[in-house]
This record gives structure tokens, C-alpha cells and sequence, in this order.
């Protein structure tokens, strides 16, 4: 019996795994990283257009704070978002930054002066202060008020993974790679590890740890058509599900991205509209602005992802052999501005189009992009129900997206999770009742019923094909449960989905081998991945209303009386074939921004109760403080500093806010 | 506007027919003891706008389920899939087949440790190589005022930087480095490119002397032979001939001290 103890277990190499790691080792507990790839692999590599922190340092930027960016994330969730995990987020996020910046990353800068830029089709010249020249640059991205996605070039999630994972390797934090957890070892409420699977021998070893962190990335391979890198296939968040303890939360709560190149499902990013990039329709005609007068392009990502569908459903999408499509035009952009800001997605054309993005306009259309929910954690990072198991990043919901994530909020939200939840971890393990009383009998148990499954695959008499299974799971994923959902889809994916999982009990392999080998990890993975897909249709046919991603045609209108809630699944018995749902409300009366309308999009919805009496509370309390400035406002609407790490506290220096006036917070900021 | 463009793929389809392809791939699976190398060749339908990606999936898929290659984003930007095609190292994911005659020969990149087929460890060598090269920036202060403006740079600079920061350590400079293939701790245009990267980073505190300590051996800057075999199969095209050249000079200054 092979067995690794460590303080804490991570699972998952990708920016938020490798950030809680390093927050971990720097407080003096061992770490041990688990990944599927070598880390620099990970899929946080494909964030390309910009991170999102209110450093406001671009004219176009001036004025943004935190409170304009908390406003966007929970407009932009659709009122689904933790409103104080928000708080928690958007104070952090320019500290992440800041933090990479020192670490090397070569954020791309303000150069002072006069700079052509495109705004609406149109060229303007902005002037950019003397005061900023040389500090982060931002761009504009869609649900924003302000300019706030900081880039580097558009290799912005490259350059911030190499400069994390490098600062992994500068902490000797041992990282193994093509390690796959296969199963969380737990004793009733309490995680104390887990089971991984050597994906080149075979070997099965237990990792004991105080503190197991999921931070495995999204589940995009849930669907056919993705921008999700192949790796992406919920693993992680379906381990937590398989424990019955460990809760999923929202999983209905999937974000298509708008600009996919068609047909191959590859991203282009976000910025190319933030640019002043265009959607076309067959007939050269920029169709946004008829949908969307306020911010066209630039609304949130289910909204255009909507009106995109929308328009090809009226007929104005381009034929080709592959189905229909719409175009992104950044000609109008020049060569100066895509050579050096844009020089990713002109490979990506180059390579997988064979055509140039300066002069060509780009095929796209919408796909599956982001996972909001996952495993059900607190502002901690750690599950309310199963005890030591934690989780961060596009794996957790935290939950700080809701129904819908803003471009650049994700890459964000790896690094911020990752600092404050790797404090927490590292609280966690420092605290004496915390040690785990391990028992061989527990440990060798789990592996033991690892082993036994694997073997069923391998020397059973299944006769059904892994390939098959999941081919047809995403083909429904895909067409049941898109942008536009019914009940009588949802249904029916829910029940040919059900029937997919009880033959994928029934797998047979063609390639037997124990160790390397993709078809036995394909066969063990779909078992998996058909119970998340079970989470997110049967939560989609449940939740009768739309909200942000998740839009039902059968119940368009927003429903905060009903489903102001968040949906958790948990997976009760290993022989069911449904998830069971529980719901948990959001309490309005504790919300700073109080529900209404997103300033895009529909604006019909149904109110809760207490909208208009919290309303009227936030209104008054703004007119009373109105003179106390800002923070003293937002602290008596809702409280949440103090639930930050103690080292991530403080007010952040901007050109126009100089931290001089606020001395006393500098000691809770620094870091040691 | 209807004229502006046509998705520029593979057209064969519009006679209906598309070529047969035969992909030969180099096996061998050291896992298992009865296993020898030796070339397999797939026959497989040409289809629109096929890539290596796609085309091995299908053999996997349909032929042979015992095939083993790495692929993670399939867009040509984390750098695992680097593979021998037709005798050059290359991108299999964004390799269209249309660009290939229709005899396709594939074989895992040398000089790493071969995991199986078109799968070699590539990850074990590349931190191996960081943690001795130290490819971080070592900061002259450890303390860092996180509530602070960020330190400020040239954006021209901050431009450089990110040139040569965009390296995905695919391996195929390693794989195409004479150096490489006799100098077993040769540390490749790869480590060479990061120290260039670190060394022109103002944030980084080592002096050349520290840096000469890195590469200023046969191992290092000093090993390269100049064939730049690197330079010419470097999928992001990083300009790593001028970067070699420019960093022997540097250490050479160092070294006549």
C-alpha cells in the first residue's frame, strides 16, 4: 500500500491550485500538488484577453474602484453572486496583481500621450495621463462600466501561469504530474485526502492530508462544441459529488462564449470586441446595436451569446458546409494594434483558418465556455458539510459569478481565491484540532475499492464502448441543454442521460492494460461526468425561471420571488441515477446591491419580497453617508472586511485615491 | 460584403472526394515488456479542415485504442503535443493535414524520456531545467507592498519582455539541438531563451556575474554550436538565434574578467 502524507493535498496545477499551494508552503506546511499535465499545460494557460482589477489607471479607467467592479460582477451574476464573497474578490484582485506584477509578469503598460483607439466603429484619440505612463494598461470588455482588464498582449493567462508555476517551483513545492484523483478519502464528514492513479503505470497511491483542495478547472467537455482544452472535463468537482457529503452548487449555470471560431470551437477572446471589434451577420450588417443599444457588443456574455443564436434563428446567419455561423470583424483595428495586441488570435486564424484577422473578418459562433458552478464552498474556500476539503477556482463555487461570469473575472478569480483561500488553508492546518487521526484500515478501504473498480473495467465483461457514451452525452449536452432551454429538452435529456449513466456501469475495454491508457481513463471518466451532467440538466429543468447563462424560452422572466436560490446537488448513493437537489436562498435583506435590472439585456423580472424594502434601506443609508465617502457607505450596507485573511486586508493606492489619508491599514497589507 | 471571405479550409470536398491518408507512427511502449519499436501505419479518410489532432483521435477512436499522444488545449498554445512530423518537430494539434502529403510520418521527440508512442515526458525535463537555472525573478527586496501602485516600466520593455516570455516549452528546440542529442545536461534554447527573458527584466536582481554562474559552461550558452535548428522549428517564432548570440557575447565579457 503506497501511501504520501502532507499537510495539504492539491489537486489540480493550474493557476488557482498552484496559487493555494504557494500561500500553504509560505505559511510552513508541506504541499503537494496533483496535476493531469505538467503544470504550464493547464487550461489557465488559454485565458488570453485581460484580468480583471480596478486599478483605474487609463483615462478610460479614471474613477473605477472597487464598488464599480463589485456593482458589475453581481449586474453581471445576474443577482445569483455571494455579494460579500464579491466584496472579498474585488478588494483582492489589484493586490493579485500587484502581487504578479512583482513576480514578473510583463503586464502590458500605459504609454503617456495621445493613442488611437476604437470605441463604437469609431476612431478616437484618448490621451493618456503623464501621471500613469508605465503602470498596468486596461482594456474595455463586455458588462463593464469602466476599462479595468489589465493584459499582456493577449497571452494574459500564459504569462501568469509561467510566472506562478515558476514561483511554485522557487517554493519547492513538489508537483506530480499525470497523477489523476480518482476518488476523495473521507470518514463520515471529515476529508482526509484522496486516491490518485499514476496515468502512466497505473499505480494507485493514497495522499493523506490534513487539507485537500479541488482546484481542477471547469467541465467544458461536458459539451461537444467547447472552448474547454480536453483536460476540462469536471473531474474534479465530481469527486466532491461522489463523496454523497460534498455538495455541487449551480451546475445548471453554464456560460457559451460568443466568439468560438467556427467551426473548431477555439477561443478568440473577448477583447477583440473590448477593442472595438464587430459582429457581422450574412449580409456584412453590424446587427448588436439593433439588440442591444446601451452596450452592443459589449454586453455581458449570455446576452450576446443569446442574440447571436438569436439572429442565425432569423435567418441571418452565413452558410457553410459546417452549419451556420456569424462574423468578427477587427479589420478595423490595423495591423499596428492586432501585431501586438491581438498576435494570439491572429496564429489562432493563421493556423486554424488560414486566413488574416487584418484583412479577413473571422468566423464564429457561440460555445461552451465556463463552468459557474461547482464544488459548494464558503467565503473560506471550504465545503459547509464535508470538513477539510476545500476548493478554488472554475472547480469551486465560491461563488462569486452566479448565473453569469464577466470576461477577465475568471483569471482574476484563480489568483484571488487562490491567495485567500490558501490563508485559510494554511489557518486550517495550523490549528490543533485539525489533525487527522489516520486509520490504514480507512485508507487502504478506499484504495482498495479504487482498485476494485478499475479492475471491473479492465477484466470485466462490460460490453459497452466509453467513446460511445460520451459522444452522445455532449451531443445532448449540447443541443438539450445550450443557450436556449425547454422543459420538454430538458426532460428528455435528463432521461437519456440517466439511461447513458446505467450503461456506462456496464463499460468494456478493447485496450486492457493497468497502465497507460486512455480508453480505461476514458471509461472511468464518463462514469463521472455523466453524473455532472445529470446535475446540470436535472438543476436546468428544475429551475423554472431565466437567469444570467441558464435561459429557459418556456419561463423567460427572471424569478426572484421563486429562485433567488442557489441549487445544491449532492449524490446520495453510488447506485442513483439522479442527483438530489436542495436549494438555498440568498438572503436580500443582507445585500448591498439589491436585485433590479442588469442595464443589458431583458428587463422583465419578477421582484422578491424584501427588494424594495432593502431598496429603500441602501437608499437611505447612501443619502445619510453620502457625505462620509465611499467605505464608510459600503461598510454599514454590508459589512465583510473582516472576513478576509488578515494580510489581504486595506484600502488599494490608485493615482486619483493615494493611500497616504489611510496609514493605519498599510500593516494589515503587507506581506511578509 | 458577401465576398469578403470563405472559410479557407480544404476544398476537395466540392468533387465529393477526399484523400486517403496513411500516417505512420513511430510505436513503442516501454511499459510493456513485449513491446519493440517499429513503424505502424494507419490508413485514414482526409476530411475538411483535419488537423493531427483530429486525425488521431479518429485513429484511436475507430482503429486502435491502445494509441498514446498528449494533447491538451488543441489550439497550439500549451505546448504538449510537439511531436516529429515528417522529420521536423511541430505542433501536431494546429498541423493541418492539408498542408502534409498524404504519407504522414510521426514520431515522439527525442532527447526526452519516452513515456509511450508520441508521449514523452516533457514536464520532468523542463522543471528540471528551471529549478537549475532558477527561472524566477529574484526579487532584491522579499517584502512586497501589495496595497501600493505597481512598480512602473517602459511599456516598449514590458514589450521585450513578454517576446520572449512567450516561450510554451513545447520541447522543440530541444528536439531539433545537435547540442542536445550529445550534452545530456545541455540546458536548450528553452533555458537559454529564459535567461535572456529574466536578464533583460529589471525586476530581476542577478548581475551577469550571477547569470554567467547559470550558463557560462558547455552545458550553457557555451555548448550551442550555433546549427539553430531551434530558432527554425520554434513554434512561437521567438527570436532565439539573436538571444543566443547576444547572451554568449554578454557571458564571454564575463568569462575574459
Amino acid at each position: 500500500m503506497k501511501v504520501i502524507y502532507t499537510d495539504v493535498l492539491v489537486i489540480g496545477g493550474g493557476l488557482a491550485g498552484l496559487r493555494v499551494g504557494i500561500g500553504a508552503r509560505r505559511r510552513g506546511h508541506d504541499v503537494v500538488i496533483l496535476s493531469l499535465v505538467p503544470p504550464k499545460r493547464s487550461h489557465s494557460c488559454a485565458a488570453q484577453g485581460g484580468m480583471q482589477a480596478s486599478l483605474g489607471n487609463v483615462v478610460k479607467a479614471q474613477g473605477d474602484n472597487e464598488d464599480v467592479h463589485f456593482e458589475d460582477t453581481v449586474r453581471g451574476s445576474d443577482w445569483g453572486a455571494d455579494q460579500k464573497v464579491v466584496r472579498m474578490f474585488v478588494n483582492t484582485a489589484p493586490k493579485a496583481i500587484r502581487e504578479l506584477a512583482a513576480w514578473g509578469v510583463p503586464w502590458s503598460r500605459v504609454q503617456k500621450g495621445n493613442r488611437e483607439v476604437i470605441i463604437n466603429g469609431q476612431k478616437v484619440v484618448i490621451t493618456e495621463r503623464d501621471e500613469a505612463h508605465g503602470l498596468l494598461i486596461q482594456r474595455d470588455f463586455g458588462g463593464t462600466k469602466k476599462w479595468r482588464a489589465c493584459y499582456v498582449s493577449d497571452g494574459t493567462g500564459h504569462a501568469m501561469l509561467y510566472a506562478v508555476s515558476d514561483q511554485a517551483i522557487a517554493h519547492s513545492i513538489p508537483v506530480h504530474e499525470r497523477m489523476e484523483a480518482l476518488a476523495l478519502i473521507h470518514e463520515g464528514a471529515r476529508c482526509q485526502g484522496a486516491i490518485a492513479r499514476n496515468l502512466v503505470s497505473g499505480e494507485l497511491t493514497a495522499y493523506v492530508a490534513k487539507a485537500t483542495a479541488i482546484a481542477s478547472g471547469g467541465a467544458g467537455r461536458l459539451y461537444r462544441t467547447t472552448t474547454n482544452a480536453v483536460i476540462c472535463e469536471g473531474i474534479g468537482t465530481a469527486l466532491a459529488l461522489e463523496t454523497g457529503v460534498a455538495a455541487v452548487g449551480n451546475m445548471e449555470a453554464i456560460q457559451f462564449h460568443p466568439t468560438a471560431i467556427f467551426p473548431a470551437g477555439i477561443l478568440v477572446t473577448e477583447g477583440c470586441r473590448g477593442d472595438g471589434g464587430l459582429l457581422r451577420d450574412a449580409d456584412g450588417k453590424r446587427f448588436m446595436p439593433d439588440y442591444e443599444p446601451e452596450k452592443k457588443e459589449l454586453a455581458s456574455r449570455d446576452v450576446v451569446a443569446r442574440r447571436m443564436e438569436e439572429h442565425i434563428h432569423r435567418g441571418k446567419g452565413v452558410q457553410s458546409r459546417f452549419g451556420e455561423h456569424l462574423w468578427l470583424d477587427i479589420t478595423l483595428l490595423g495591423a499596428r494594434h492586432i501585431n501586438s495586441n491581438l498576435r494570439e488570435v491572429k496564429e489562432i486564424c493563421r493556423y486554424f483558418l488560414g486566413i488574416d484577422p487584418i484583412k479577413d473578418w473571422i468566423p464564429v459562433r457561440p460555445a461552451q465556455h465556463y463552468t459557474m458552478g461547482g464544488v459548494r464552498v464558503n467565503y473560506t474556500g471550504e465545503s459547509p458539510t464535508l470538513k477539510g476539503l476545500f476548493a478554488a477556482g472554475e472547480a469551486a463555487c465560491w461563488d462569486m459569478h452566479g448565473f453569469n461570469r464577466l470576461g477577465g473575472n475568471s483569471v482574476a478569480e484563480t489568483v484571488v481565491a487562490g491567495m485567500i483561500v490558501g490563508e485559510f488553508i494554511a489557518d486550517f492546518c495550523d490549528s490543533p484540532e485539525n489533525n487527522v487521526d489516520f486509520s490504514t484500515a480507512l485508507i487502504g478501504e478506499f484504495l482498495q475499492r479504487e482498485q476494485t473498480k478499475l479492475d471491473t473495467l479492465i477484466d470485466g465483461n462490460g460490453i459497452e464502448e466509453a467513446n460511445t457514451l460520451r459522444v452522445r452525452m455532449q451531443e445532448i449536452m449540447t443541443e438539450k441543454v445550450g443557450i436556449f432551454r425547454t422543459g420538454d429538452d430538458l426532460a428528455s435529456a435528463v432521461e437519456e442521460l440517466q439511461e447513458l449513466l446505467l450503461r456506462s456501469r456496464n463499460i468494456g475495454l478493447r485496450y486492457r492494460a493497468p497502465g497507460a491508457n486512455p480508453e480505461l481513463v476514458s471509461a472511468y471518466r464518463v462514469q463521472k461526468m455523466l453524473k455532472l451532467a445529470l446535475c446540470v440538466a436535472h438543476g436546468a429543468l428544475t429551475r423554472t425561471e431565466s437567469r444570467g447563462a441558464h435561459f429557459r424560452q418556456d419561463y423567460p422572466r427572471r424569478n426572484d420571488a421563486e429562485w433567488l436560490k442557489r441549487t445544491l446537488a449532492t449524490w446520495k448513493n453510488a447506485d442513483d441515477t439522479l442527483p438530489s437537489l436542495a436549494w438555498e436562498p440568498l438572503d436580500v435583506m443582507q445585500m448591498e446591491l439589491p436585485p433590479g435590472w442588469r442595464g443589458y439585456g431583458a428587463k422583465d423580472y419578477l421582484d422578491h419580497p424584501d427588494t424594495a424594502r432593502r431598496a429603500a434601506e441602501v437608499e437611505a443609508t447612501r443619502s445619510k453617508l453620502s457625505a462620509s465617502g465611499r467605505w464608510a457607505v459600503q461598510e454599514a450596507l454590508m459589512p465583510y472586511e473582516t472576513l478576509l485573511p488578515t494580510r489581504f486586508r486595506g484600502r488599494n493606492e490608485r493615482i486619483d485615491e493615494p493611500l497616504e489619508r489611510h496609514l493605519t491599514v498599510r500593516q494589515n497589507a503587507r506581506q511578509t | 460584403m458577401t465576398d469578403v471571405a470563405v472559410i479557407p479550409m480544404r476544398t476537395p470536398a466540392a468533387t465529393g472526394e477526399h484523400r486517403k491518408l496513411k500516417i505512420g507512427i513511430l510505436r513503442y511502449n516501454p511499459q510493456e515488456p513485449a513491446s519493440v519499436p517499429h513503424m505502424q501505419t494507419y490508413d485514414l479518410d482526409e476530411a475538411d479542415g483535419m488537423t493531427l489532432f483530429i486525425a488521431l483521435n479518429e485513429i484511436r477512436e475507430t482503429q486502435d485504442a491502445s494509441l498514446h499522444f498528449d494533447f491538451v488545449c488543441r489550439a497550439g498554445i500549451c505546448g504538449s503535443c510537439a511531436m516529429v512530423i515528417n522529420g521536423r518537430p511541430a505542433l501536431a494539434c494546429r498541423t493541418l493535414t492539408k498542408n502534409l502529403g498524404p504519407d504522414i510520418s510521426l514520431a515522439p521527440l527525442p532527447v526526452f524520456e519516452l513515456i509511450a508512442d508520441l508521449s514523452v515526458n516533457t514536464g520532468k525535463w523542463m522543471r528540471a531545467m528551471s529549478e537549475r537555472l532558477q527561472t524566477w525573478v529574484h526579487r532584491k527586496e522579499e517584502e512586497i507592498d501589495l496595497s501600493r501602485l505597481e512598480e512602473r516600466m517602459e511599456p516598449e520593455l514590458a514589450q521585450k519582455v513578454y517576446e520572449l516570455d512567450r516561450c510554451i516549452e513545447c520541447g522543440c528546440c530541444v528536439a531539433g539541438c545537435g547540442t542536445a542529442r550529445m550534452r545530456e545536461d545541455f540546458v536548450g534554447a528553452v533555458g537559454l531563451n529564459k535567461i535572456a527573458r529574466f536578464r533583460l527584466d529589471p525586476r530581476d536582481a542577478r548581475d551577469d556575474d550571477a547569470f554567467y554562474e547559470l550558463i557560462g559552461d558547455d552545458d550553457g550558452v557555451f555548448g550551442c554550436m550555433s546549427l539553430l535548428a531551434c530558432h527554425d522549428v520554434c513554434p512561437k517564432e521567438l527570436p532565439l538565434a539573436t538571444q543566443i548570440a547576444f547572451l554568449r557575447r554578454k557571458m564571454v565579457s564575463i568569462g575574459w574578467k
